[in-house]
């Protein structure tokens, strides 16, 4: 009797040692993460300021509004950012997936390993890179007086384009710099993937007679096939994210360019930073959270019929 | 998945059996035009920041610039405090930022590792479930300025981003493919308590994991501008290079006058300014510390990445 409940005391002390160390990051968690989850209630009222001005006593006694915070759904700028954040995220995602897997195939094919490593490390530096850096580099290339563009249309006796007033070439040129910016990323986990199938798998390919090309096809490609599910799910839960730094630096949060730079994250900084209208972009946020849940679940559920194994949880 | 061994067995098979020359050019071809690109940008800005005011003025930014100046660097020597203090204010909020995201990363990914602690579900989930749901940008915004008082202060620009639970996974998944439990239950039995196992025998057989996640954070708290848009509103003496550089961008006096500079002095100061190279200037002196430590810690982030994107 002494001895189990000896143990048993030893067993309370282990989880009570352990739980202290989780006190920092719960405790993170609750402040930072959980109890804004709370202010999600100020998409459902009118917010106002009250006596006394605290935060909890506002939120208490401002009055339910039920759905009226959620009226900028009507509105044409609305259809806008919504074109724009699914249409970006969808042609990243495929495109960014199709190369990648290619980038991460040719690079595992090379032979001379030496110039895959230096192609490799090159790719990836870009990642490590914050969009106020990546803004300069498009800057010295697109500035309207001195960028490098302009200053070659005029030297040869063109005019010059304002890029930043502009909207046409912006789909590309965000294009272009969400794939400098991450194709790296996800060549590097794909090659990483690549390296981890089994020679032999190859080999028993080639004495029966198939050819590299069908290496890749029949060898290759089924075996990083989770690695292309689980960033696809990560990619398609994120689809109604935005990559904020990219949509408001890149294009120099350009009045003119909202028409092609809008997304969700944006609407959502600039509802409050010009208009400080709490109710309104908090319901445009939670929506995107909520939205963000359900099809992270959605596409992890048809996953998990499909190849139970790939799936996420 | 087995991601991060077998990169041995691979030249054996490419010696066996390969594309052929003409196909493994057309890949070098694609793959070098496109890692050339990524690196280009930045050769380009570091040659823009020694090109002369009087080049740009003429031809523009260009990879060959008529007259080359150091005009720029030798500028930001004369420019009053307010570009190295927030150069300074950069390196102070990485270090204190990382090393305390390091800490509480670590803490709380080793109990989740330990199959017998009771409540490992529940944290578990506790970090989890913010990777895919959230508050939202404005509640979070508005709870930790009011409430949290995260607002013109150092720790508006540290606390936010002082855990991540990505990070977390990571850890955990080195905790599980490197420290055998055995360990934890020979150091139990010999009497060690949980604090003095973690430190004294878990962490130095670790110390890859803590490096990846020392990275990641670093990085993370390096490129910080976004918690200087939100929270920095008056006090202009706390802010980072990167929001600096950002306020500059629609501003090119903004450097000049916020510098201790009297007002005539600042005025002098902003119209002779060099701005388009000093711009670029700064951008290299962001990039800088970057680019000399990535061939190091480049490896340590692949490492951490492909254990990371494993299903934890």
């Amino acid at each position: 009797m002494t001895g189990r409940s000896g143990i048993g005391s030893a067993r309370r002390k282990k989880n009570f040692w352990l739980t202290t160390m989780m006190l920092p990051g719960a405790i993170w968690l609750l402040l930072i993460r959980y109890l804004p989850m709370l202010g999600i209630t100020i998409a459902f009222k009118n917010y106002r300021a009250y006596k006394p001005n605290t935060f909890w006593n506002n939120i208490i006694k401002s009055e339910w509004v039920g759905l009226k915070n959620f009226e900028f759904l009507n509105s044409p700028d609305t259809a806008v950012m919504i074109r724009n954040t699914l249409g970006y995220n969808i042609l990243w995602i495929i495109l960014g997936m199709v190369i990648s897997v290619a980038f991460a195939v040719m690079m595992s094919e090379l032979s001379n390993r030496f110039a895959a490593k230096a192609y490799q490390t090159m790719m990836f530096f870009p990642y490590f890179l914050s969009w106020v850096v990546a803004s300069y580099f498009v800057l010295a290339f697109l500035d309207p007086t001195s960028g490098m563009i302009n200053a070659l249309e005029k030297a040869s006796g063109g005019t010059a384009t304002n890029f930043y007033h502009d909207t046409k070439w912006w789909p590309y040129i965000l294009t272009l710099c969400n794939l400098w910016k991450n194709i790296g990323y996800s060549t590097v986990l794909y090659l990483a993937a690549i390296t981890g199938i089994d020679t032999t798998q190859y080999e028993a390919a080639a004495i029966d007679g198939a050819n590299k090309w069908q290496q890749i096809r029949y060898v290759t490609l089924p075996n990083i096939r989770t690695m292309i599910i689980i960033l696809l799910i990560m990619n398609v839960g994120k689809i109604f994210n935005a990559d904020f730094g990219l949509f408001y630096n890149v294009p120099q949060n350009s009045g003119s360019l909202y028409p092609v730079t809008q997304v969700v994250d944006t609407y959502v900084y600039r509802a409050y930073a010009n208009t400080h209208n709490l109710g309104m972009s908090s319901a445009a946020g939670f929506l995107q959270s909520a939205v963000g849940l359900i099809c992270i679940a959605g596409t992890n559920a048809i996953v998990r019929k499909i190849d139970p194994e790939s799936s996420l949880f | 998945m087995t991601t991060a061994a077998a990169g041995t067995g691979k030249k054996r098979h490419a010696a066996l059996n390969q594309f052929g020359p003409g196909t493994q050019a057309g890949f070098h071809i694609v793959l070098g035009i496109f890692a050339l690109l990524c690196i280009i940008p930045f050769v380009f800005v570091i040659i823009i920041s020694f090109t002369s005011e009087d080049s740009i003025r003429q031809i523009g930014y260009s990879f060959a610039p008529l007259e080359w100046s150091t005009e720029a660097y030798t500028y930001t020597f004369k420019l009053g405090d307010q570009l190295w203090r927030s150069y300074l204010n950069s390196f102070l909020i990485t270090i204190v930022g990382t090393s305390l995201a390091v800490a509480i990363t670590v803490l709380y990914a080793y109990p989740l590792y330990r199959k017998d602690y009771r409540f490992r579900g529940f944290f578990n989930f506790l970090s989890f479930f913010t990777m895919i749901f959230g508050g939202g940008l404005v509640p979070t915004f508005v709870i930790c300025k009011s409430v949290l008082g995260l607002s013109d202060n150092y720790a508006a620009l540290i606390v936010p981003a002082l855990f991540s639970p990505f990070s977390v996974i990571i850890m955990r998944t080195f905790f599980q493919t490197t420290v055998p439990g055995e360990l934890i239950e020979a150091a139990t039995i010999d009497g060690s308590g949980e604090y003095s196992t973690l430190i004294r025998i878990v962490l130095p057989i670790v110390t890859p994991g803590i490096a990846t996640i020392t990275l990641l954070y670093a990085i993370g708290f390096w490129n910080e501008w976004f918690l200087s848009l939100l929270y920095i509103n008056k006090n202009m003496d706390i802010i980072p290079l990167q929001y600096l550089l950002m306020r500059m961008q629609r501003n090119a006096d903004f450097l000049a006058k916020n510098s201790s500079m009297l007002g005539a002095d600042a005025s002098r100061a902003a119209m002779t300014l060099p701005s388009q190279s000093l711009k670029m200037a700064l951008v290299v002196f962001i990039v800088l510390p970057i680019a000399c430590a990535y061939p190091f810690f480049q490896r340590f982030v692949v490492a951490g990445l492909t254990v990371g994107s494993v299903k934890g």
